[in-house]
């Protein structure tokens, strides 16, 4: 233990602690900006590069930054000096001399960490008139906008896109005040080896990383009257869209959302979760299948459109590993704009697909050519984040805590407890291994449903799990840097697997880079999660292949799983892509 | 060891001597004893002693105890440690380095090798600017000589050591001569400072413990293990012993290096060595330690020059440049100048530095051009203050120095500009005219027919007039006109 004080208050703390954390344990308040610390998922950005933490140290020349100075015995601090008061008042002056300063239509207006700082330090003039840093905006992808003139150069988004998702899409050009965080030699976002997920933008404190914003397409798209517009939303919604809303963390508000949805115009308000169900009938059946003819093993879950990227670009030689199915709302649509339109007479051509999800990455997964079919166009036309939609509630003017609880659309609005866990890490592989030990075990009255074993929060996990008399090696990894590590190890022939789940985003798409800023509180994904495992215990079906729907819509439409019909419209391919 | 007036060369004492691209010359003169002298009759921790016991410290900016960076990497445990040389040389007008590289390369590999001895290592680095292509071809001749002659390699002299050297180019990033920066950049990384502690010593190199000193450091090393910590003592002070090479340049009649001992007045450089201020104008100030440094006015002519009282002055020693300034230099033009360079240099990682500067600098630019306000002096000197308190390295938390040491010693001039608009030097274009005055005026036609932009008429024998409006300022007319009926102001 180190002794020392602070403001006159003597304490000690563990070595190895910040003097920021040591300020924190006596519940003295410390202003800062780029510091960072999601200590579970592993991601700590203590870069020191704002300076508005500094302190006063008894015996030091300069002010130090309390986040990146570690405590040594006999510390003397004074945090609320005026030396101290004033530089960093005059530190946030700067960052805000060379900001646009359009916080009124800032797409972080009242949800920006550098508003925030600026209140809470009440600035009230900026001194230095001198030009603000011009630079283009970014919106060559379909799913992040990047925009360098509101960057304070945090380097949050560089150390979760380098060092937790080993992407490194981003780092330091140019040089003194021209400097800003991008892609190597300026090349636009969609040029690069960037898998979308959207960490970067959770954890941006200004507007400088946001999402594309699709909801004018959508809002053209419900008032023109010969459209269908049907709404699909992803499990990890539900789940979080309640915080944009003052509601507690982990409330699962599936029913406002559903009704929210018809109010907002939608003809048709459906679940991604009855697509889990599909993708679950193809999945295991694709898995079985691998197993009992000496396929190719490990099989790789698919529903990540981020992963997906990731292992195209980084991964090339593993290209024959992950499953061929699509993503659940790509498998929605695809069903949509065939069986559904032909059930209900719609013409395939006027229905249009918005799937509502907590991910960013989705959005340029539905512009791949391969997502498209000759007939049907692409699978899915628009797709909004869980952030988007709730600006669109706003906007419609619906009051969303007030609202009744709704229930889905028949025909693809049915789902069972397996697909609601696809909303967290593990969850994929649950709802599979539930199927296939259903499938496998058919003497067993009452096979397994809930594999523990699967959950959890650790950054890679393995487990063994019986089916039948056969043993199936397992292996989980959320977020990039642990799925790398993973498949570093199986293309070098270390380890063995039976099936392995990654999702990109660290905790899964409750974590998703769509979703409801979690306020640097990794706490909020957690509870997240807690919710989905709580709808799936609350429901009667919790195995996929029990879905009634689902099993209509093989006798009626697709015939046998992982059939001819289905492998045209359910199953897709990958290719090769360029590091640069 | 003495030449010419109050001049001493230890760093500098086989520069222009010995044929820098022969081992022989540089044996000839005693190289590499020290080396030897080490390895065979030293223990790494006699050598640690001996450098500590010196009193060296280091010549690159910041004065830290050479004896002491040693002691700690050698303390450091780890299997493999670094020697780097920070060759580095990046301060305006500065080039002490590149002589001692260019004409004494193998004192520095010697002195390298000593400090691998030192402190564990097997391991040098030399980070060179690739700006100085025959430094680094006389160093690419120096290691293989010095590899030929088993004086570098595996199993030197057949002590059991081992020591390689070799070289890195930066590409020229004034930060990387800080030395967090200077291991980013030999690392393949981005050339910006890391946060310290953990010191370079502790954790440098790939996380290694790494021991980093400039050129002219290392120069001094040898001649302190052969002759002595006793020897080196004898020059120099108390607090800063040995001598200290300065790049004097500006307004004196002789320019280039002197290697001075430490405690030697300022005056004694100017007046005695530089011999004195050109073309007799009057001696204004000298400006010390480059882009980090400050100036230094003529009532603080006699200080004895030393870390510490270069820092009390408002200036610091710096890696040695040595501007000297007269009466026709401007002072807030000369913060102006270096704040440009700095502010350019930035690596933009910290926000005092990135914005901070640039502030700063669009103060002194409006003070230049006659449109400096009232409160300007005091953003100044509060901003500069707040940048030095708060930035991440050792460039932002030094470059406000040169505009609050003119603010501390000529604050009247930044007063001429901002109240009366008018810079006393006459070297703020913004701020000056010329005036034909009538009754001097001959109407020789001279200052007209040199115009550059033709901006002077009047005809023949009669007088002439400047067309303000198109005057570029450029003083032409000033310096051509015979008969004084030009003037400035």
């Amino acid at each position: 233990m180190v002794d020392l004080t602070i403001n006159n208050i003597e304490t000690s703390m563990p070595e190895g602690s910040t003097i920021l954390e040591a300020a924190k344990s006596l519940g003295i308040h410390i202003p800062t900006l780029c510091h960072l610390d999601l200590h579970d998922i592993k991601m700590v950005n203590q870069v020191g590069t704002c300076r508005v933490c500094m302190v006063e140290v008894e015996g030091r020349r300069n002010l130090l930054p309390s986040c990146s100075t570690l405590v040594t015995p006999g510390m003397v601090i004074h945090t609320n000096t005026k030396r101290a008061v004033r530089a960093r008042r005059m530190i946030v002056e700067l960052l805000l001399s060379n900001h646009p300063r359009e916080c009124l239509i800032c797409n972080r207006n009242q949800n920006c960490e550098l508003q925030s700082l600026s209140a809470e330090l009440g600035i009230r003039e900026i001194r230095y008139k001198g030009p603000r840093l011009h630079t283009d905006k970014d919106t060559s992808s379909y799913s992040i906008v990047r925009n360098a003139e509101k960057c304070v150069l945090c380097r949050r988004c560089e150390t979760m896109c380098n060092t937790v998702q080993t992407v490194g899409v981003y780092s330091a050009v140019h040089r003194g005040f021209e400097t800003v965080i991008g892609p190597a030699f300026d090349k636009p976002m969609l040029d690069t080896a960037c898998t979308f997920c959207g960490q970067c933008v959770s954890v941006c404190p200004t507007g400088a990383l946001t999402e594309t914003n699709d909801a004018a397409d959508v809002w053209d798209a419900i008032s023109d009257p010969d459209k269908i517009v049907i709404a699909q939303t992803a499990p990890a919604v539900r789940v979080a869209l309640g915080e944009a809303f003052g509601l507690p963390i982990g409330t699962s508000v599936t029913g406002k959302m559903v009704a929210a949805l018809r109010r907002m115009g939608f003809d048709k308000v459906m679940d991604t979760d009855f697509a889990a169900d599909l993708t679950i009938m193809e999945e295991a059946s694709e898995m079985i299948h691998r197993i009992q003819h000496n396929g190719r093993l490990p099989i790789l879950t698919s529903c990540c459109p981020a992963w997906v990227k990731f292992i195209e670009h980084q991964f090339p030689s593993l290209l024959d590993i992950p499953s061929t199915c699509k993503s659940p709302h790509e498998m929605f649509g695809a069903i949509a704009k065939t069986y559904l339109a032909e059930k209900l007479g719609m013409d395939p051509e006027k229905i249009v697909v918005v799937s509502i999800m907590p991910c960013l990455a989705k959005k340029f997964e539905a512009k791949r050519e391969e997502l498209s079919g000759k007939e049907i166009g692409s699978n899915v036309d628009y797709v909004i984040s869980t952030r988007e939609l709730a600006r669109m509630i706003r906007e419609a003017g619906i009051s969303f805590t007030s609202l009744p609880d709704e229930d889905f659309d028949d025909v693809m609005g049915e789902s069972t407890g397996a697909s609601v866990i696809f909303g967290t890490t593990g969850g994929v592989i649950e709802a599979a291994v539930r199927t296939a030990a259903a499938w496998l075990d058919k003497d067993n009255p009452s096979p397994q449903i809930e594999f523990k074993a699967l959950r959890g929060i650790e950054g890679i996990r393995e487990a063994e799990v019986e089916i039948a008399g056969m043993k199936l090696s397992i292996a989980i990894a959320h977020g990039l840097g642990n799925a790398r590590k993973l498949l570093t190890d199986i293309r070098d022939g270390k380890v063995q697997y039976h099936a392995i789940e990654i999702m990109a985003c660290p905790s899964g798409c409750v974590g998703g880079g769509g979703q409801p800023y979690h306020g640097n509180n990794i706490e909020v994904l957690r509870k997240r999660a807690g919710a989905l495992y709580s709808e799936d215990e609350s429901k009667t079906l919790r195995r996929s292949h029990e879905n009634p729907q689902i099993q209509k819509l093989y006798e009626e439409f697709l015939g046998e799983p992982y059939g001819e019909l289905a492998h045209e419209l359910l199953h897709t391919h990958y290719h090769e892509r360029d590091m640069l | 060891m003495s030449s010419g007036t109050g001049q001493v060369r230890i760093a500098l004492r086989n520069c222009g001597v010995i044929d820098p691209e022969s081992i022989k010359d540089y044996i000839a003169t005693d190289g590499y004893d020290a080396l030897a002298k080490a390895l065979f009759d030293m223990s790494p921790d006699e050598v640690v002693e001996t450098v500590k016991k010196s009193g060296l410290r280091g010549r690159g900016g910041a004065g830290f105890p050479t004896g002491i960076k040693w002691e700690t990497a050698r303390r450091s445990e780890s299997d493999i440690k670094y020697v780097l040389c920070n060759a580095d040389e990046g301060d305006p007008g500065a080039f002490m380095d590149r002589s001692v590289l260019e004409g004494d390369p193998h004192c520095v590999l010697e002195a390298m090798a000593i400090c691998g001895y030192a402190i564990g290592a097997s391991q040098g680095i030399i980070y060179v600017r690739a700006e100085y292509p025959l430094a680094v071809k006389r160093l690419q001749i120096a290691i293989e000589q010095a590899t030929d002659m088993g004086l570098l390699g595996d199993n030197i002299l057949g002590s059991g050591f081992s020591f390689n050297v070799r070289l890195y180019f930066g590409a020229g990033a004034f930060v990387c001569g800080e030395e967090t920066s200077l291991m980013n950049s030999v690392q393949g990384g981005r050339g910006e400072p890391r946060l310290k502690p953990p010191f370079p010593a502790v954790k440098g190199l790939w996380d290694k413990p790494t021991n980093i000193n400039n050129v002219e450091t290392y120069a001094n090393v040898a001649q302190i293990i052969r002759n002595g910590w006793e020897w080196f003592r004898q020059f120099g002070t108390e607090k800063s012993p040995g001598t200290k090479v300065f790049a004097l340049a500006g307004k004196v009649n002789n320019v280039g290096l002197v290697e001075v001992p430490m405690g030697t007045p300022l005056r004694v450089i100017i007046e005695d060595i530089g011999g004195g201020i050109r073309n007799n104008k009057k001696f204004k100030a000298a400006q010390t330690g480059g882009p980090s440094g400050g100036c230094i006015p003529a009532e603080h002519l006699d200080t004895p020059i030393e870390y510490e009282s270069l820092i009390s002055l408002g200036s610091m020693m710096g890696s040695g440049g040595m501007i000297v300034l007269d009466e026709d230099d401007c002072m807030v033009g000369i913060s102006k100048f270096y704040l440009t360079f700095t502010a350019e240099e930035s690596c933009g990682k910290c926000t005092p530095c990135r914005i901070g500067n640039v502030r700063l600098l669009e103060i002194l630019d409006r003070i230049t051009e006659g449109k400096g306000e009232e409160k300007d002096m005091d953003d100044l000197e509060n901003l500069g203050n707040t940048i030095k308190d708060t930035a991440l390295c050792g460039l932002g938390q030094s470059s406000p120095n040169p505009i609050i040491s003119t603010l501390r010693y000529f604050s009247d001039e930044y007063k001429e500009h901002i109240y009366h608009k008018r810079c006393p030097a006459g070297s703020c274009s913004k701020l000056i005219g010329y005036k034909i005055l009538p009754d001097k005026c001959t109407g020789c036609t001279v200052c007209a027919r040199n115009c550059p932009v033709s901006c002077i008429s009047g005809e023949r024998k009669k007088v002439h007039v400047i067309d303000q409006e198109r005057c570029i300022k450029c003083g032409v007319c000033f310096s051509k006109c015979r008969f004084k009926a030009i003037v400035r102001g």
